[in-house]
């Protein structure tokens, strides 16, 4: 009886989460397999025909190969900011987490304030000009790093007061230097949260569509997220396409799950034994 | 996992990263590269692509790259804000008329007025990107279009029914559609936009009652709510909801829905703009013969005739590097060879263009014929609103949302809908607001 | 930067002597975050605050003192807006939480297929949300959409899911919990492995009942990440804007709208001063509700 409860609710629990997760999926990957006019009528029905090559190439090769050109970009700007993010904020989150300073307070509300406040859009393109930097990758991830710092500094503080203060400060009385402390003892006890960090953070910034559109105009700059504006127009709308775009632009997304998965395991269970 | 980090290894990572950025972007030494803000609809990127092979084949030494844009009002937001900040493409595409006047272009286009080529553009396009100083800005980027209704002609057929004149024979023929188990009019909320057709494209009944409205309208002393023939429009879009003769799912469809049921024969009735007959050419050929066009009909046959739009146009942004390259590309859209032969050669065609010596090719859809028969009569079409007014409300599309689905009252759109007018007439700062 | 990095350095070590533990957490760990986030946000937000007293088109601006935010709060739908903004947040951040509970529990226990209900579960926070928003809009559409066809299946006739006035919020409410609720499931989880094994020993030995379990160990243990659920789904609730996009666009009419919808429409509108006046509201509202909810959720935790 005992072991047959966890493979009841489990037959359960697949069944349902097919249906609620699974099957707008299905849906996602069985549109791209359509053909324009079969697409246009959006039911969940079965392909017929197969359409996919078709439906790819024409997503890839449409302006240019501007799909090529994206998954570059976005690539390079995700990699930089998530390990600047990951860096600074767990610098931050660490000193916050340890020190009590009066200044604390502010810091935390200015933090809040970041997750509260939108971006002012017209003030930040006049600033990134004056410092050469609008329309560059280079300022589209700093931009990156300092709307998403506050989610990051978050996370890692209330991690980092779960860690006993007893083991930085050991080696704190060993003589360490601080950045010794937080690169050998804090930061790889982080790493359960680092790895939550980088796997949301990154799909954000990939995922991010508002700010490149403002902030990193021009063709050769496009993010892969643009690309769908090259199939959601006004006027029409090409759903096979549509729908082939957004597989494409899951799949990366999907890859760093896929890799990070086991480590989020492997990470939780490390800082279990720990903690 | 070993950590052996010092600052300066972090530091020297971080500066790696960072120069690997630069890996991206290498311009092309000997040639002028020409950025184009292109929009994003299907048949104007076909046209924008077409065009350009045209383009640098004549002009080696040029190369145009294509950035397409968002549609809608998220246009606006980007052409504006790149506008303002000076970051601009070197030539953009961007509507004519009230959206035309809100960026600014004194200050942020080039002046065309003494290009040679602007002879043989019509007067009335001429008008639509005359900016407030007298200047010309642009030049037509597409073809006029009609606003009014698309009809299904086989429905028509069968039912023996004729094009109405007026909005009473409009509800009578409705009505017999509907008997015959057809959806008399299709509205599609699933693009709101589309939503605005019965007060937009009314517009040349409004004219034909109220000579002087749009200019009232643009001192701020005629209203909708006190206009009974601007009101009309609002009437309409209620009367065919408190009839029933919407489609089922009026609420979620889209345009391409919309299309598809008239095409079918689903539904008989679609106020819309010509353009989407390209639309429906493309996806249904064998059907797009069975399309027709008439006006959207007032309350006196005597005065029928259609609501015209004007084309998008192309600009040349004031602080583009490359002047010269982006003169020539503007002067090629100009032309018979730029300006019409491309939309000719994709199949595109929604009605008259705008250069002269551009002929209209002799087997157009036959909507879009009955779009000709009323350019050729005499007083037979006036321009939309947004061609004479730059004031243009930004919520109608919600509104008209709400009317068509009998959520608010005509009455009351109307009284909602000049309080919106009213921000939008203050932001550009008119006198008697 | 490295100057004044070294510089802020030599000035903390010059206090180590009074404060020998504190200031070896050095407060120049702080600095470059500090320096990004104050040019590129804090800088462009505060200048941002003059605008909205503006009359502002881009090319120019005329003040005019409060009168956007009398504008704004004429707005036919603000009121709705803010009625709206907050039953979104308070919806989908409870159902989070409970959810997010549900599932971590679920999932760290000892059910089949974990690894695969993880993943399904984590799977859509992966997914862009304007992916999501055309997909669901799709799936809801009333006649041809797959969740009424298969409702139809049973004789049930489905509602107008986004075109129904009264309902197209909720609807959005519901996709939004659909692809956040993984993020809230891994920060559960995240915290509940964390709790030491050692509590449920003792309640097992005081011989605990699986809800006593969850109610007097799981429950108050996991109260650090019920905090940071709430808060950040809560303020993410308040600022959502790609999804209600992306879906409704606020409608039908205005049913949907919620204050970040209704400023976004001003921005789009090119209403720039008036758009600005709106993000001051929605930040001062954002304030009111989170910083009390803030403090008491610390103030609890401070009591454990």
């Amino acid at each position: 009886m005992k072991k047959q409860l966890p493979l009841i609710s489990g037959i359960a629990a697949i069944t349902v989460s097919f249906f609620v997760f699974v099957i707008p999926f299905l849906f996602i990957i069985f549109m791209a397999f359509k053909d324009r006019r079969q697409a246009a009528s959006r039911d969940f029905s079965w392909p017929e025909g197969f359409h996919l090559w078709e439906n790819l190439v024409e997503v890839v090769t449409t302006r240019n190969w501007m799909m090529i050109t994206a998954f570059v970009n976005s690539s390079i700007l995700t990699v930089v900011s998530v390990t600047l993010l990951v860096v600074l904020a767990a610098m931050v989150g660490f000193v916050l987490a340890r020190r009590d300073a009066k200044w604390n307070g502010p810091i935390e509300f200015l933090i809040l304030a970041g997750l509260m406040i939108p971006p002012a859009v017209v003030p930040t393109i006049w600033l990134l000009q004056g410092l050469k930097l609008f329309g560059t990758l280079h300022g589209m991830i700093l931009i990156e790093v300092a709307y998403n710092l506050p989610f990051s500094i978050i996370l890692y503080r209330a991690f980092i007061a779960t860690i006993p203060r007893e083991l930085d400060e050991a080696a704190i009385i060993d003589g360490a230097r601080p950045l010794d402390v937080f690169f050998r003892v804090i930061l790889p006890l982080l790493w359960p949260v680092t790895v939550t960090n980088i796997v949301v953070q990154s799909v954000g910034i990939f995922n991010d569509f508002t700010n490149p559109l403002y902030y990193l105009p021009g063709a050769n700059n496009a993010t892969v997220q643009l690309t769908l504006y090259n199939f959601q127009s006004q006027f029409n709308t090409a759903y096979n396409l549509l729908f082939t775009n957004i597989l494409l632009i899951t799949i990366p997304p999907l890859l760093v799950f896929l890799f990070f998965n086991r480590q989020i395991v492997a990470g939780m269970t490390a800082g279990a034994v720990k903690g | 996992m070993t950590m052996t980090y010092t600052r300066k290894t972090i530091l020297g990572l971080t500066a790696g990263l960072m120069s690997m950025t630069g890996l991206t972007g290498i311009a092309l030494a000997q040639q002028t590269t020409l950025s184009l803000f292109s929009p994003n609809d299907q048949a104007a990127v076909a046209y924008t692509e077409a065009m350009i092979e045209a383009f640098e084949a004549a002009n080696p030494d040029i190369n145009v790259e294509i950035e397409v844009g968002p549609g809608g009002t998220e246009r606006d937001n980007m052409v504006k804000s790149r506008l303002a900040t000076g970051t601009m493409n070197d030539v953009f595409v961007y509507n004519a008329g009230s959206l035309f006047q809100a960026i600014n272009p004194v200050q942020t286009t080039v002046d065309l007025t003494n290009e040679p080529y602007m002879a043989d553009i019509l007067n009335s396009f001429k008008q639509t990107v005359t900016a407030n100083d007298g200047t010309l800005r642009g030049v037509p980027y597409g073809q006029a279009m009609g606003g009014g209704v698309l009809y299904n002609k086989k429905i028509y057929e069968e039912l023996g029914l004729s094009v109405p004149m007026t909005w009473d024979e409009f509800m009578a023929n409705s009505a017999k559609i509907q008997e015959a188990g057809y959806a008399p009019v299709i509205q599609t909320f699933g693009d709101t936009w589309t939503s605005q057709l019965f007060i937009l494209a009314d517009y040349f009944n409004v004219q034909a009652k109220n000579p002087q409205f749009a200019e009232m309208y643009t001192r701020g002393e005629a209203k909708y709510a006190n206009t009974p023939a601007a009101m009309a429009g609002f009437q309409k879009q209620a009367d065919v909801f408190n009839a029933g003769y919407l489609n089922e799912d009026f609420g979620a469809a889209t345009l391409n829905d919309g299309l598809r049921m008239l095409a079918d024969g689903e539904g008989a009735h679609y106020p819309m703009l010509t353009f989407a007959v390209g639309t429906i050419a493309q996806d249904y050929p064998e059907l797009v013969g069975d399309v027709g066009f008439f006006a959207l009909p007032g309350d006196d046959a005597s005065l029928n005739g259609t609501t015209v739009w004007m084309p998008t146009a192309l600009y040349i942004s004031a602080n583009t590097p490359n002047m010269e390259a982006a003169k020539k590309l503007v002067e090629f859209v100009a032309s018979k060879e730029g300006g019409c032969d491309p939309w000719v050669e994709i199949n595109a065609i929604t009605g008259p263009f705008l250069i002269q010596g551009c002929e209209l090719p002799a087997d157009v859809n036959p909507a879009v014929a009955d779009l000709q028969t009323y350019f050729t009569a005499n007083g037979r079409t006036a321009p939309a609103l947004e061609f004479l007014s730059p004031v243009k409300g930004p919520s109608l599309e919600n509104i008209t949302v709400e009317v068509g689905s009998g959520i608010r009252t005509p009455e009351d759109a109307a009284a909602l809908y000049d309080e919106d007018v009213k921000k939008q007439a203050q932001q550009l700062g008119l006198p008697g607001w | 930067m490295s100057v004044t990095t070294a510089d802020s350095a030599g000035a903390l070590q010059t206090t180590v002597r009074k404060k020998p533990i504190q200031a070896r957490y050095p407060g120049w760990f702080i600095l470059p975050a500090a320096v990004i986030y104050s040019v590129l946000f804090l800088a462009p937000t505060v200048s941002s605050l003059y605008f909205s007293l503006t009359r502002w088109t881009l090319f120019d601006s005329v003040f005019i003192g409060f009168e956007n935010f009398a504008q704004f709060f004429r707005e036919p739908f603000l009121v709705q807006g803010l009625i709206n903004t907050v039953i979104y947040a308070v919806v989908t951040s409870g159902m989070k939480v409970v959810i997010g509970m549900a599932f971590a529990v679920l999932l760290t226990s000892n059910i089949v297929a974990r690894g695969y209900l993880r993943s399904v579960v984590f799977f859509p926070v992966l997914v862009s949300t304007v992916g999501v928003g055309i997909t669901f809009t799709v799936l809801m559409h009333p006649t041809q959409g797959m969740i009424n066809e298969t409702l139809a299946l049973f004789g049930i006739k489905g509602p107008g899911w986004l075109t129904n006035p009264s309902l197209a919020l909720y609807s959005v409410a519901l996709v939004d919990v659909w692809k956040g609720v993984g993020l809230a499931t891994v920060i559960y989880i995240a915290g509940l492995v964390a709790i030491p094994r050692d509590y449920y020993e003792a309640a097992r030995i005081d011989g605990a009942t699986p809800w006593q379990n969850f109610w007097y160990v799981t429950l108050p243990l996991s109260r650090p990440a019920t905090a940071t659920v709430i808060i950040l789904s809560f303020i993410g609730g308040l600022r959502t804007f790609d999804l209600i996009w992306a879906m409704t666009k606020g409608g039908p009419g205005f049913a949907s709208d919620t204050v970040a919808s209704v400023i976004y429409k001003q921005y789009q509108a090119g209403f720039y001063g008036l758009s600005t006046a709106g993000n001051v509201v929605l930040f001062v509202l954002i304030a009111v509700l989170v910083i009390p909810l803030t403090m008491i959720l610390n103030r609890r935790r401070g009591h454990e």
